[in-house]
């Protein structure tokens, strides 16, 4: 699990000395695409020819709105199929493997548009996200003694990530009472209760109350430091630069640059995408906006 | 019009076999629409293959069946019914919901039709049924079946008390049931495919596999109703598995209010007790010189005087769900959270 991975040199170190070049090779990544193509119907929405994310590193996704990055989400954790490609985790072919088998490997995403389940309370969802229930069997779910105590370590966990979530006040409420925001820091938190290896997050930010942001970033740079790896979709360019060891540029479904923020930061053609499209580099996020792909 | 009379037809109607068929419907029905969303217009189908399943093994040879006993009979149903789960399961769960609909009302009425169908009366006795199959059951009763035993003002035949007696057993135990798997993790995982399926895989539950757990366990249900009213009239008869039986099922669920141990139960006692009320209310007035001489009535209320019990339950029905969609019993916090 994550710890194991703590002997390679994780964040920036790890990727000191890779050249900025599009698809250029990683030391030791956990995601590898390639020649994934999505369309739908006459729109190409992805279209990337060759690309690795490093494991242990915080890596963010960026690109105008519709440039397919939510796209590109459904398709690596098998929500959606592609016309034509391969990808792995952990050198794993995932061509046709259900989406569930993805995330018990230990690649857990979130959804742009936020799947919280409004009738169940906080807590609820919190425990739902554990993994290797006991009480999740048929025949084991009718014995309260046969999960009554890992269900009270379930909700410990919960208890303590909802605390640093700071929700724990919102703890017996139905997740349909929460804002936007809310609902966007819940699920980040319900896919932490699996333990994940690597969590991919779409637009964590979005409605996030700027108070909570802060501790937010620290939380994800915390989940690092804890040998797991995150990539995530953001128009936040604060956050982009102030958390990614790694930032990875799409337009239009390709790859279009990629390299450490400040790299990025000056690569003209990634100014230019933005211009394109927003003549404003601050981009608003989308809250709610861009068609969700197969996974609506 | 003897009031203390209709009282007594109208408890004795809501507690007794036929509501028993019903309430074990709807108690199969809360595990597949009420706790997981699935949308299964087919109980009938299911209680057909449960009834079907005690006639024809327990049927004497001579009568076409295969003699044995009844509770073999009522075993062969429940294999029967977990069957025609995984047949109409494996190709729609993977699919939206409305495929399973669709291909449970189709799956439900092809039973019917094929148990009715001239074809098979070697083997289901056509449109007749099967009749005579249920002895060893009523063997089996502590209580003498052709005595009438009375409490206060009610009366029951010793046959009647027998079925009742099971069915309420019957019902407890999936009561019980339902109220165990509801309250584990097991049922948390149910609650959540109900609303967001995609929510559930992201966390790396197989769901497909769940909502076929819900898919067999409410079918048995319905299976056990199905045998258990064929015993109750030693007989099982095709028509008694319309599609309006399922749709009877689902107006007492959502009478009682669906995701709730005792919403069926309790809706299945209403529904059927409003049920027998009308119906033996209508008789009654229908009966009488003054209804039968009020000109001033349209000939189309005189004539068709015994359709109004369903008039009534459905406009009833209508108005349930438009100003308590929860339903009696149900959590009306969990319907208005619904979408925002
Ligand atoms: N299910 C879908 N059906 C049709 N077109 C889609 C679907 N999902 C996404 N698209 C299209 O694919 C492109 C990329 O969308 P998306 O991945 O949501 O972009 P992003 O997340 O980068 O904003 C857009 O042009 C969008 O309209
Ligand atoms: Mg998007």
């Amino acid at each position: 699990m994550p710890a194991d991975t703590m002997e390679t040199s994780s964040g920036p170190a790890a990727l000191a000395g890779v050249p900025d070049t599009v698809g250029v090779a990683k030391p030791d990544p956990i995601v590898v695409a390639d020649k994934v193509v999505r369309r739908f119907g006459g729109v190409t929405a992805v279209n990337v020819d060759h690309v690795e994310f490093q494991r242990g590193t915080i890596t963010a996704l960026i690109g105008p709105n519709g440039a397919g990055k939510t796209t590109f989400f459904n398709l690596l954790t098998c929500f959606d199929q592609p016309q034509e490609g391969t990808w792995t985790f952990n050198g794993t072919p995932l061509n046709g493997v259900a989406p569930h088998k993805v995330a018990k490997m230990g690649m857990v995403r979130t959804f742009q548009l936020t799947k919280v389940l409004t009738k169940l309370t906080v807590i609820e969802n919190m425990r739902l996200g554990a993994t290797g229930q006991k009480g999740e069997s048929f025949l084991g779910s009718l014995l309260k003694q046969v999960w009554s105590d890992q269900e009270r370590s379930i909700t410990e966990r919960a208890d303590e990530l909802l605390a640093r979530f700071k929700m724990d006040h919102m703890r017996e409420q139905y997740a349909g009472q929460l804002s936007g925001g809310q609902r966007k820091l819940l699920e980040m938190a319900r896919a932490l209760m699996t333990e994940p290896e690597l969590i991919m997050l779409d637009e964590p930010m979005a409605g996030v109350n700027p108070a909570l942001k802060q501790s937010l970033l620290e939380h994800v740079k915390s989940l690092r430091d804890e040998g797991r790896s995150v990539i995530f979709v953001e128009h936040d360019m604060d956050m982009v630069f102030d958390i990614s060891d790694w930032v990875v540029v799409m337009a239009e479904g390709r790859l279009i640059a990629e390299g450490t923020p400040d790299q990025v930061g000056s690569n003209p053609a990634v100014i230019d995408a933005y211009l394109g499209s927003h003549h404003d580099r601050d981009l608003n996020p989308d809250v709610g906006g861009g068609p969700e792909g197969g996974a609506s | 019009m003897n009031w203390s009379n209709l009282f007594v037809l109208t408890v004795s109607a809501a507690i007794g076999p036929e509501a028993v068929r019903y309430i074990l419907g709807a108690q199969g029905l809360n595990i597949h629409y009420g706790y997981t969303g699935l949308f299964n217009f087919g109980q009938a189908g299911f209680m057909a293959v449960g009834a079907y399943g005690v006639a024809i093994v327990s049927a004497s040879e001579q009568a076409g069946g295969l003699g044995y006993s009844v509770w073999l009979g009522v075993l062969a149903g429940l294999v029967a019914a977990v069957l025609l789960a995984l047949l109409m399961g494996v190709p729609t769960l993977r699919l939206r919901g409305d495929y399973l609909a669709i291909v449970t009302i189709a799956a439900s009425e092809i039973i019917r039709l094929v148990i009715r169908s001239e074809r098979f009366d070697w083997l289901t006795g056509g449109n007749s049924g099967i009749n005579g199959f249920a002895n060893s059951f009523f063997d089996a009763n502590p209580f003498d079946n052709s005595h009438r035993y009375e409490f206060g003002p009610f009366e029951y035949l010793g046959k009647d008390l027998w079925v009742m007696l099971i069915g309420w057993l019957v019902i407890a135990f999936f009561g019980l049931l339902t109220f165990l798997l509801m309250r584990s993790p097991w049922g948390r995982v149910l609650r959540s495919i109900r609303e967001n399926e995609d929510a559930v895989r992201s966390l790396g539950k197989n769901v497909q596999a769940y909502k076929m757990q819900a898919l067999v366990l409410g079918g048995v249900m319905g299976a056990v109703g199905g045998a258990i009213y064929a015993l109750y009239q030693n007989l099982a008869l095709p028509d008694d598995f319309v599609t309006r039986t399922t749709f009877i099922a689902y107006a007492a669920l959502i009478l009682g209010g669906a995701a709730r141990v005792g919403g069926p139960i309790i809706g299945g006692v209403i529904w059927y007790g409003i049920f027998a009320f009308m119906t033996n209310l209508v008789t009654e007035v229908s009966g009488t010189y003054w209804f039968k001489s009020a000109s001033w009535l349209p000939s189309i209320v005189k004539d068709n005087a015994g359709q109004f019990p369903f008039v009534f339950l459905g406009v009833a029905l209508m108005l349930l769900v438009v100003f308590r969609p929860q339903g009696i019993f149900g959590d009306r916090r969990e319907v208005e959270l619904d979408a925002r």
